[in-house]
């Protein structure tokens, strides 16, 4: 069988991609958390952690330029790497919001909540079941799945948009909320763009399979 | 296949370059009883480079000697199917093909300058065999032919050396000389760098890029990389059962080296078979 090699250097490739993607799942969840729980040092690990999502990230990119270089992919291959390139940009950009809302959070600091967050975590796990599901479309080449992933954003959107009526809502009733409301809307923002790079993900696996590069959603933000 | 048919002869993106181009029509060429090539058509473009892959004994090699009427010089071989340049078949009854391959100029795989002639001497000799006696006339018009073959600078002060004597990279330029000599319309390039190493490939290649302009250029080629940097058009030829070969896939070379639309094409460019 020619080129065993390389495409057992393909599977690698995107075995790599899905620890990226797991490390950024992880990521979401565990700033999310502590968040709720109003944990600061569990916030300041996940900033910390981003340096491992980085370095992964470079990583990937190391490995698709040297495929790339020394095997000279055409057709499927290369749209392989090629995607794989580009999906890991987007997740390393993902782990960025993550660590973004880590920091926010440390910006809340010992500040009483504004309210329970109810809204947001249900964004979080909307946008990080996106994640999931455009990765696993990705290890099946499942258009069907990609597609549905990209119609997924349409939810979280109404929920960004319910956060913010709302907490516009609580900054013209009292203008001392504005500050606590803008740090938790800025962290719906973030949820909001996460899900946006999830449905990049999955157009990328639309490109892979089809060869066709499509916007598939167009999001609202 | 109606639809593969369809792109063949009509390729989406070609202006009216087809009428200045070739039109293959069901070819069949045969070595005594062995078919070689059956059923091709398609529409090669003016102004484009046509290459042409595929794995060895696909045809590829009979194809473009189909192109000049060389192929039934070998004993026993046969061509059925028709060939039109420039809207003439060059298969009709009556067509001179010394005429057609003065109009149809070839480069092989191993640069074969004349070995007892000089360098002038070899870009002369298709003019001399076409009646071009003048000596000023003769030597503006094998400038002229180094100079579009990129070989000018480089030998312009040794025309009179033996044309072995240059480096490989250069003998197959001067080989290209001799065939752009006599104004050819078409020029056939069958495996032109193999035996050439990357600075003169690259020579090559980038010559092939310049003459497009003028030349209907076809190009059969081994290596894939180079049929994806000189090339417009790409063909895909795969034997078939019986040995004979036949045309997969022909599209724009940008969509045959990112999404073939043939799994065989797919298989053969990534190098999972061939």
């Amino acid at each position: 069988m020619p080129k065993a090699d390389f495409d057992q250097r393909l599977r690698e490739l995107q075995d790599e991609l899905l620890v990226l993607g797991s490390m950024v799942e992880k990521a979401i969840a565990k700033t999310l958390d502590a968040l709720k729980r109003r944990d600061m040092e569990a916030s300041r690990q996940v900033i910390k952690e981003d340096d491992a999502i980085d370095l992964q990230r470079f990583q990937l990119e190391d490995k698709c330029v040297e495929l790339i270089a020394t095997q000279q992919p055409v057709a499927r291959d290369l749209r392989r790497i090629i995607a794989i390139l580009h999906i890991s940009v987007e997740l390393e950009r993902m782990g960025d919001y993550a660590e973004g809302i880590g920091k926010i959070s440390l910006m809340m600091g010992e500040e009483p909540p504004l309210k329970p967050l109810i809204d947001i975590p249900r964004m979080a796990e909307k946008a990080t079941s996106m994640l999931r599901r455009s990765l696993d479309a990705l290890v099946n080449r499942d258009i069907v799945e990609a597609m549905a992933v990209c119609k997924a954003d349409d939810a979280v959107d109404a929920l960004h948009d319910q956060v913010y009526r709302e907490l516009l809502t609580y900054m013209i009733q009292d203008p001392k909320t504005i500050q606590r409301a803008t740090y938790l809307l800025w962290v719906a923002h973030d949820l909001e763009r996460f899900a946006d790079r999830a449905t990049n993900i999955a157009e990328r696996v639309i490109y892979l399979v089809t060869g066709k590069m499509t916007e598939i959603n167009v999001s609202k933000y | 296949m109606v639809v593969q048919e369809e792109m063949r002869m009509n390729p989406g993106h070609a202006d009216n370059s087809t009428e200045k181009g070739i039109i293959v029509e069901g070819l069949n060429a045969w070595y005594g009883s062995l078919q070689a090539l059956r059923n091709i058509s398609l529409a090669i473009l003016s102004k484009r480079v046509t290459a042409i892959i595929g794995p060895s004994g696909c045809g590829k090699s009979t194809f473009i000697r189909c192109l000049n009427r060389m192929h039934e010089v070998v004993p026993g071989a046969r061509v059925q199917g028709k060939v039109l340049l420039a809207g003439e078949d060059i298969y009709a009854q009556g067509v001179d093909p010394v005429r057609v391959r003065r109009k149809v100029g070839m480069v092989f795989q191993r640069p074969n300058p004349f070995p007892t002639m000089s360098v002038f001497d070899n870009v002369a000799a298709g003019l001399k065999l076409n009646g071009l006696r003048r000596l000023g006339q003769m030597s503006d018009a094998v400038e002229q032919a180094l100079r579009q073959a990129a070989l000018w600078d480089e030998v312009k002060d040794k025309l009179k050396q033996n044309g072995t004597a240059l480096s490989g990279g250069q003998q197959q330029r001067l080989c290209i000389a001799r065939a752009l000599a006599v104004q050819p319309e078409v020029l056939l390039m069958d495996e032109p760098c193999s035996a050439l190493d990357p600075v003169a490939t690259s020579r090559i290649e980038d010559l092939i890029r310049e003459l497009k302009e003028r030349y209907i250029i076809v190009i059969v080629t081994h290596n894939m990389q180079q049929a994806g940097r000189v090339s417009d058009m790409t063909a895909f030829f795969l034997m078939s059962n019986d040995r004979a070969g036949e045309i997969i896939e022909y599209d724009e070379t940008r969509q045959m080296f990112t999404n073939p639309k043939d799994e065989r094409t797919e298989a053969y460019i990534t190098g999972r078979f061939g």
